[in-house]
């Protein structure tokens, strides 16, 4: 499936746009992760939580659970969100 | 007393030559300045008149700390994170021509099912390991955690003996207990004479000293004051600014504290406050402090503004930095070259370095984005770079 990547990702993706699979969105990441070493840190903590300011969209709907189901048709956004300056 | 005869004055030359020519080439001095929105790396000339400046790296980063191994004199780590991205660490072996991202940056361990666990939000400081360990590194984070790398930095392992330890975690307290940007664990000191004697430091959350390499510590707090009305005894309550070891003496800490300037001769367990001595206008209140490279009775403070709401900022907008050349008995005023007036900025624990040559060279980096430099132990203060971001920290370090 396709994944939308934010700018700040970019430096391990080198794209805007990735292909990745998963039949969860933790597997996607554990993907992601294989494909661009260090990725997942920077956006899901040790304790398996979505880092404060990074948002992650199905199909444009917001998600928070990492065990949340996905399908190969799926389109992925990782979205980052306000921060402070 | 006998007379030299001329041919004596030249036999009495002859090692003094042959040690001219075999002199290792003079070092020059390295600033490393981490700041809110970058990395900048100074290379001084060999009078450290003219810099060069090499940055920014990491541009739009949040860097903590940026430190030189003086193991190896090429290798840097840098503690980095963004607005968005999780912290991590950087290292580079080529003194950053190039840089490449710890595989496993400190974390802390997961969380037992239905437990809270903790997530490093930043690595704050980092320190090289003993002279006879190489590639070993010490870190420490907010909220407070200690770790240790044997690899040169590539992966990091949590010290669960601090941070899964009831009583360490009681000791640090809340997200509340902490500074502004969180609790900080900092001030990790390595004894030179022997790699399992470690200290380190916790805002809050007090000093502490292990001597079998990290499996157990104990608090040293014994003197230490704390905020009025509550009681020294609870570990908690403590908030050390800034421990440093003095080079020349490794028995010998200084301390810049929440409450106060202190100093410790090992093996005694008790702080002694050596801040009562500076001038009542402008109290012992501060974030950092530097010892001399040679001399442990020279040390530096920056004092700054720790009345009514805390500005954090030089007392009355005057900048100033305080010397004591006798242990604290008494400390004299540094000020020629900084602003005289209209000066609201203040320097944060890790933003004021010395470097080893002699006279020993001072640098700190100020809340305001400027970076400072005396040659001559702070008779003179001159401005190095202007117009950068916030500084978190500056380390000095000899390249050769």
């Amino acid at each position: 499936m396709k994944v939308l990547i934010p700018t700040p990702l970019r430096s391990y993706t080198r794209a805007r746009e990735v292909e990745a699979s998963g039949t969860t969105m933790s597997e996607l990441l554990a993907d992601l992760e294989r494909q661009f070493p260090g990725f997942r840190f920077r956006v899901i903590d040790e304790q398996d939580r979505m880092r404060a300011h990074m948002r992650f969209f199905i199909n444009g709907e917001q998600v928070f659970d990492l065990k949340h189901p996905l399908r190969s048709t799926d389109d992925i956004q990782i979205v980052q969100a306000l921060s402070g300056g | 007393m006998a007379r030299k005869t001329a041919k004596s004055k030249a036999r009495a030359k002859k090692p003094a030559a042959k040690a001219q020519a075999g002199r290792a080439r003079p070092s020059r001095t390295l600033v490393l300045v981490a700041t809110r929105k970058g990395a900048w790396l100074y290379h001084g000339d060999a009078a450290r008149k003219t810099w060069r400046a090499d940055g920014p790296h990491f541009l739009g980063h949040i860097i903590n700390h940026v430190v030189l191994d003086p193991r190896d004199g090429r290798t840097l780590l840098a503690a980095a994170k963004t607005g968005h991205l999780g912290p991590t660490v950087f290292r580079s072996t080529d003194l950053g021509r190039t840089w490449k991202e710890a595989a496993k940056p400190p974390a802390f361990a997961k969380a037992a099912n239905g437990e809270k666990g903790r997530a490093v939000d930043h690595t704050f400081w980092l320190t090289p390991a003993h002279a006879n360990e190489p590639n070993v590194w010490y870190a420490g984070t907010s909220p407070q955690g200690l770790f240790r790398s044997e690899d040169g930095g590539v992966s990091w392992e949590p010290f669960s003996s601090v941070n899964d330890d009831p009583q360490y975690r009681e000791w640090m307290g809340a997200q509340q207990d902490g500074t502004p940007d969180g609790p900080k664990m900092h001030s990790i000191i390595v004894d030179p004479r022997n790699p399992s004697h470690l200290y380190f430091a916790m805002s809050g959350g007090g000093v502490h000293e292990t001597v079998d390499k990290g499996r157990t510590w104990k608090p040293l707090v014994k003197g230490l004051e704390v905020v009025g009305g509550f009681d020294p005894n609870t570990i908690t309550f403590h908030d050390p600014h800034c421990v440093r070891m003095s080079p020349s003496n490794p028995d010998r800490l200084y301390q810049q504290n929440h409450c106060g300037i202190y100093r410790i001769d090992r093996p005694s367990n008790e702080w002694v406050r050596i801040g009562k001595k500076m001038p009542k206008q402008i109290g012992d209140i501060g974030f950092p402090m530097v010892v001399h490279p040679r001399d442990d009775n020279t040390a530096w403070v920056f004092p700054m503004d720790g009345q009514t709401v805390w500005p954090r900022i030089s007392i009355d907008g005057v900048p100033v930095a305080f010397v004591t050349k006798n242990g604290g008995k008494s400390w004299q005023r540094l000020d020629s070259g900084l602003p005289k007036t209209q000066a609201w900025w203040t320097v944060k624990r890790q933003a004021m370095a010395a470097d080893a040559q002699n006279p020993v060279g001072l640098y700190f980096g100020t809340t305001s984005g400027e970076l400072w430099g005396t040659r001559d132990e702070g008779k003179k203060w001159a401005p190095i770079a202007r117009h950068l971001p916030e500084i978190y920290a500056v380390e000095a370090a000899e390249l050769r």
